[in-house]
């Protein structure tokens, strides 16, 4: 039937057009990042050439051979992986917790507290760094990583946010159903929240050691030695040292990049569904 | 009032027991919370409140000055500029970002075959280290080898001298935002798709084309995700540093710490306060400057809830 075939074939564009668009701006986003890669395999004379060179004559691995030699790149990912690690647990002691007293517990101060913790999300950076600074140097801590890592263990309000919005979908019930089992909170929240809560528990911990590994404020403040830079600050002091070597600036970037490519895309199942779900906002 | 249980003993005044170890335990668990309140954000505030009205270098001890510090900021061109750079990239960037993140999740919420890959590719802008994206940004927008110009040419358009002209240096800023504006439309997307199927299909019947569904039904149901991403946005845009910071520290490279760009375009508030801090070593002049920070972002935000509540539908919650 023609009417059909009419149908069929508006359906067939509408959906052509969705990938041209989806396509166009795919390209768009990810230019950048394949010209980084790019230029990082470039040799030092055809990096400044004109038209640009999408795929480099001779692919000089040897670029990121002279990064490791101009900076301890392994000693920085070291450094980098406990300022994103420890934290990480630090937060999924403490963010539960917390969630779980302002949602499912019914008391008083569980009302009062949540926005109080909203509020805080207000409070700009600037204004507790300084005074925080000068009470990690009177307390010896700075050039160590005891500033970066301890606030992590007492909980913060965008993944208390996250998690309770998740917390307060899963039915009263079971919680009704354990405490009139006997079942003390302490029990509650390990052997029923910890479990349930797998998913929003995933996406903040991802996002929480995104969070570590990308710091730049934290290591600038705090890490004085190179010994103990992380790669965000390793990676910025070779950027203002080595001038015009774009090939290797490139490289150095694509070397802090690619492990947390890698691991997002691990996590991505767990991570993507997990925003979905901790932001219906609803 | 108990989730389910009748407390037949509550007398007026009086915690029943349940009700007496349920707050404890609800204390007990918001401790790891209320002591990072009191040490990390009140106790600091309450210090950068004192500091703020002294001279203060972290060396010597403190000498009062009273409001010295805030007259002397009024009457400093510096930061005035800084102002004026950080509202410029708040009102260009924050709208832009928004409009971006939609667009792009509106493109991503139709579920075609490999769907999952392109959402990826949006997103992983976000996942590169602020610190590699702008040098990466720095390489792309070069002036005469860079990608963004020659595309530009293609077209016989004469790029701008993104990084060395004081007019166009905060706009590449903005630029690369924009292209890591994946964490705000990882949210959209998850608020579009709550939106129930029936009403599109209502709207179909209707006769309502898809311009008309999109502004009729899927802006107002999104709107209280609009709103959030919008305060959030303008709250961390107002302390606009990291992405300014590692720009001109990469493009200055004669080694100067001026960390403001080419004529101080890009000087914004939290860079200043940051330079006066721990560069000039003003520590009570840079108080001052986040005292103010802070409650002008209390009361925009405030503001702006106050606003947008009167746009965002809160229907069936």
């Amino acid at each position: 039937m023609s009417k059909n075939a009419a149908a069929s074939v508006k359906k067939h564009t509408k959906k052509m057009t969705w990938y041209l668009l989806l396509m166009v701006f795919g390209f768009l986003f990810f230019a950048p990042l394949l010209w980084m890669i790019s230029t990082s395999l470039k040799d030092a004379s055809s990096v400044f050439v004109y038209p640009p060179q999408w795929i480099p004559e001779i692919f000089r691995w040897e670029n990121y051979a002279e990064v490791f030699r101009r900076i301890p790149i392994l000693q920085y990912l070291k450094n980098t992986l406990v300022v994103a690690i420890v934290p990480v647990f630090g937060q999924l002691i403490s963010t539960p917790m917390v969630a779980y007293s302002i949602t499912k517990i019914d008391w008083k101060g569980g009302k009062v507290i949540f926005p109080l913790i909203l509020g805080t999300m207000m409070i700009p950076w600037q204004v507790t760094q300084i005074p925080m600074f000068s009470t990690w140097s009177r307390l010896g801590f700075v050039n160590t990583f005891i500033p970066l890592l301890l606030p992590s263990f007492f909980g913060s309000p965008y993944y208390i946010y996250l998690m309770r919005q998740f917390i307060k979908g899963l039915p009263n019930s079971i919680f009704d159903a354990a405490r009139m089992d006997g079942a003390g909170e302490l029990r509650i929240l390990y052997l029923i929240v910890y479990p349930l809560c797998k998913p929003v528990l995933t996406t903040i911990a991802i996002l929480v050691f995104m969070a570590g590994w990308n710091d730049l404020n934290g290591p600038l403040l705090y890490l004085q030695e190179g010994t103990k830079y992380t790669l965000s600050i390793g990676l910025q002091t070779f950027l203002t040292s080595v001038k015009q070597e774009w090939q290797l600036l490139m490289a150095a970037s694509a070397m802090c990049t690619v492990p947390l490519i890698v691991i997002f895309f691990i996590g991505q199942k767990y991570f993507l569904t997990g925003i979905s779900t901790t932001s219906g906002l609803k | 009032m108990g989730k389910g249980e009748i407390s037949i003993h509550k007398k007026k005044g009086k915690m029943s027991k349940r009700q007496k170890r349920l707050t404890k335990w609800g204390i007990i668990f918001a401790i790891p919370w209320l002591l990072g309140f009191l040490c990390f954000q009140l106790y600091p505030i309450c210090v950068a409140v004192y500091h703020s009205l002294c001279e203060y270098n972290i060396f010597k001890t403190e000498i009062f000055i009273g409001f010295e510090n805030y007259r002397n900021l009024f009457n400093d061109p510096l930061f005035w500029k800084s102002v004026g750079n950080t509202l410029y990239v708040t009102a260009v960037g924050l709208p832009l970002s928004l409009v971006v993140a939609l667009l792009l999740a509106m493109l991503l919420s139709r579920d075609v075959k490999g769907i999952s890959v392109f959402r990826t590719i949006y997103y992983l802008p976000t996942i590169v280290p602020v610190v590699a994206s702008a040098a990466l940004f720095l390489w792309v927008l070069n002036s005469q080898y860079g990608i963004v110009n020659s595309f530009l040419a293609v077209f016989g358009i004469r790029g701008p001298s993104w990084l060395t002209s004081a007019k166009w240096t905060k706009f590449s800023l903005i630029l690369m935002d924009t292209w890591r504006c994946g964490g705000m439309m990882v949210i959209f997307l998850s608020a579009i798709k709550a939106v129930p199927h029936e009403f599109y299909e209502a709207a179909k019947i209707d006769g309502a084309g898809p311009v008309k569904s999109f502004f009729g039904i899927t802006l107002p149901q999104i709107s209280p995700t609009i709103q959030f991403n919008f305060i959030i946005g303008l709250i961390s845009y107002f302390q606009y540093f990291t992405q300014a910071y590692v720009f001109t520290g990469v493009m200055e490279f004669n080694n100067s710490t001026s960390m403001s760009g080419p004529k101080n375009s890009l000087l914004f508030y939290s860079i200043y306060l940051y330079k006066n801090a721990f560069i000039n070593l003003k520590m009570g002049y840079a108080c001052a400057m986040a005292i103010i920070l802070f409650i002008v972002v209390a009361f925009v935000s405030f503001l702006a809830i106050r606003i947008s509540n009167s746009k965002v539908s809160y229907d069936v919650e």
